[in-house]
């Protein structure tokens, strides 16, 4: 059957005058407000630091790197169906990346963010083809075992602090780009002016990567990785070259986790093996903010990331009892609302903040 | 003869990594399903041997048949009841629930059990060797698991090829909506294969626990463990599972041989280079 004979215009211009067409839409109205109050709030975010308190910008820091990290394995498990239990390596691979390019190339460290990202999405670049040869679930514990082999290699490094890590000193980053402007600006010391940076960068960093996977799931191309996700053979019979976006897609992600995990570092100054190659921080957190939030969402992750900082606040002193309760939640709201909490919600009031469903509708031609 | 020691060694480990797997395997091959908690119930399986025997006063032998009933009836309703429910065609919900289990069985043990190394009590049994060659001797609960596995692959094997149970298995596994109309009970079915992983799982705890001192911290490790060595034998083989333990051993050993650091990391290389040049395995099952 060729395509012309679905009765559907291939344009406007074609169509003629009162005739109903078929129109695909993604916008709705609640999202173009969404739109101009997600200006206003990252406005808002950026403008924070000349009035909040530190402790404030440090939870935000980590609100928003685990916000990013939330939207990209979303985007990643979520829309492109490769599940990763080893999203730590990436994280782990930019810290050290980061370490090496301040303590060994003397790289300034907002130069050396973008860098770690390219290295990480290098490593992911070489691995992407040994664990695409794991199919589905078995995907899962092979990144996974990437992951632990990474982290063993990186604490072979003694010039990095082999097993035990190392420490940039406050002397190292008080030549950093921008810190002098932001001490200026904000009349702050030197060690509160690096945390109102890397809150910037990671404020940019959240708003270009919810932005681009946004932008990228709107698109076609989110469109045809869907596809490849949900039936691999019938998006392939349709022209859709699903290994090579499954491929982009895991070095695109690995690109910007790398980033968050230059960002997360320059700001502790300290890095060790464990703790930057670590699953329960960098991976099982991530993976409760999506499924708690909502799984496939824009919005979820957002959501997520709240109620996670919210739990943070009462339980964290607990420890172990906080991930046991974390842990239970995620599997109860699997069971129960395998959409998660925006999930649940969007669907209830039909809110769409940050469409990405295509709706079909009935429109007059002559609109 | 060190280089042979260590040869010996890698073999022996190989043994517990084998037994670490099979009940990976075994659900994997039946109903599709990874179950990433897997590492961590060989832990809670650990710790409930240790509990039976300190704190219950068994012996050894009749606290692992409490533990074998235990997390066999544990298995069957974890089927039941959650992992029933996001069993589909959509991979993510049962990786998720599964992961989310493993976080709260490891923080669930380090909250019962606190973070220091325990170790299984099997008396003199530990530390008694038998000589197999003049100046080769060899430790009888390293050698012991050897023997278990071996055993456990058999009777598994048994099981699956000449019993009415391992037909049901094979033919749910092929095909589960013929298998139903045939007159098998599906979810039944799959019950009792988690039930017989995790059953099969104590077997790995107690062989472990006897030879090695664990905490709760190791449960995914663990589950690496298992995983290489049934990717490294050849998905759908119990006895490829077997060999792709020891070959996991071998590494490690020999690996650790020349650095004691590099112990685990040989062992993951190992994992990636055989992904690398024989993706399906050293000892695939021969596709029918």
């Amino acid at each position: 059957m060729s395509v012309e004979s679905i009765a559907v215009p291939a344009s406007r211009e074609e169509c003629p005058a009162g005739v109903p067409v078929w129109q695909i839409r993604v916008g709705t109205r609640l999202s173009r407000i969404a739109a101009v109050a997600g200006i206003v709030l990252v406005v808002a975010l950026a403008a924070l630091p000349a009035i909040a308190s530190r402790n404030l910008i440090q939870d935000l820091i980590f609100v928003l790197t685990m916000l990013t990290l939330a939207q990209l394995w979303n985007v990643l498990a979520g829309w492109g169906g490769l599940v990763s239990v080893g999203q730590q390596a990436f994280v782990g691979l930019g810290a050290y990346a980061l370490f090496a390019g301040i303590v060994m190339a003397g790289l300034d460290p907002v130069a050396a963010i973008p860098l770690a990202g390219l290295f990480a999405a290098l490593i992911a670049a070489l691995l992407g083809p040994l664990l695409f040869r794991l199919e589905g679930p078995y995907f899962a514990i092979g990144s996974w075992v990437a992951a632990e082999a990474l982290r063993l290699i990186c604490a072979q490094f003694k010039s990095l602090g082999g097993g035990t890590g190392m420490s940039i000193s406050p002397a190292e980053l008080s030549q950093m780009f921008g810190l002098k402007t932001v001490q200026a600006l904000l009349g702050l010391r030197p060690a509160a002016a690096r945390d109102v940076l890397v809150y910037w960068l990671a404020l940019l960093l959240a708003v270009l990567v919810t932005l681009g996977i946004y932008a990228f799931i709107r698109s076609r191309h989110g469109l045809a990785l869907a596809a490849s996700r949900d039936n691999a053979a019938a998006a392939r019979s349709v022209g859709v070259r699903t290994a090579r976006i499954r491929h982009l897609l895991w070095i695109a992600v690995a690109f910007a986790t790398g980033m968050v995990g230059a960002v997360v570092y320059l700001q502790k100054a300290r890095i060790s093996p464990d703790a930057a190659f670590s699953v329960t921080d960098w991976t099982a957190y991530v993976i409760f903010i999506v499924v708690i939030g909502g799984v496939r969402t824009i919005e979820g992750p957002m959501v997520g990331v709240l109620l996670l900082w919210g739990l943070v606040t009462y339980l964290a002193q607990y420890g172990s009892l906080y991930l046991v309760v974390l842990g239970t939640l995620a599997i109860l709201i699997m069971l129960f609302m395998p959409r998660g909490v925006w999930g649940a919600a969007a669907r209830r009031w039909q809110w769409q903040l940050f469409p990405t469903q295509r709706w079909l509708g009935r429109t007059s031609g002559t609109s | 003869m060190s280089g042979f020691d260590t040869i010996i060694e890698g073999v022996l480990l190989g043994g517990v990594y084998a037994l670490f797997a099979l009940g990976l395997s075994l659900i994997f091959g039946i109903m599709r399903l990874v179950n990433l908690a897997h590492g961590d119930l060989i832990l809670l399986a650990a710790y409930l041997v240790l509990s039976a025997t300190t704190a219950l006063g068994l012996p050894l032998a009749a606290a692992s048949l409490l533990v074998v009933a235990t997390m066999f009836v544990l298995g069957f309703v974890l089927q039941r009841l959650v992992l029933e429910r996001v069993l589909g065609d959509d991979i993510l919900p049962p990786l998720l629930v599964t992961f989310g289990l493993s976080i709260v069985i490891q923080n669930g043990l380090l909250l019962g059990y606190g973070a220091d190394s325990r170790r299984l009590q099997a008396g003199a049994f530990e530390s008694s060797s038998v000589t197999l060659a003049p100046g080769l001797s060899v430790g009888l609960a390293p050698l012991t698991a050897l023997v278990t596995a071996i055993a456990a692959v058999a009777l598994l094997q048994l099981i699956f090829y000449r019993t009415s149970l391992g037909r049901a298995f094979r033919a749910t596994a092929d095909n589960p909506a013929i298998a139903q109309l045939m007159g098998v009970n599906e979810r039944n079915v799959y019950a009792i294969a988690v039930g017989l992983s995790l059953a099969v799982s104590v077997i790995a705890a107690i062989v472990f626990g006897i030879r090695a001192s664990f905490d709760p911290s190791i449960g995914p490790a663990r589950l690496l463990y298992a995983f290489e060595a049934v990717i490294i034998g050849g998905l759908g083989s119990l006895w490829g599972t077997l060999a792709g333990g020891i070959v996991l051993g071998l590494a490690q050993a020999i690996g650790g041989r020349i650095n004691p650091e590099w112990q685990i990391l040989a062992g993951h290389l190992t994992f990636l280079a055989v992904l690398m040049v024989r993706p399906r395995g050293l000892f695939p099952a021969r596709r029918t």
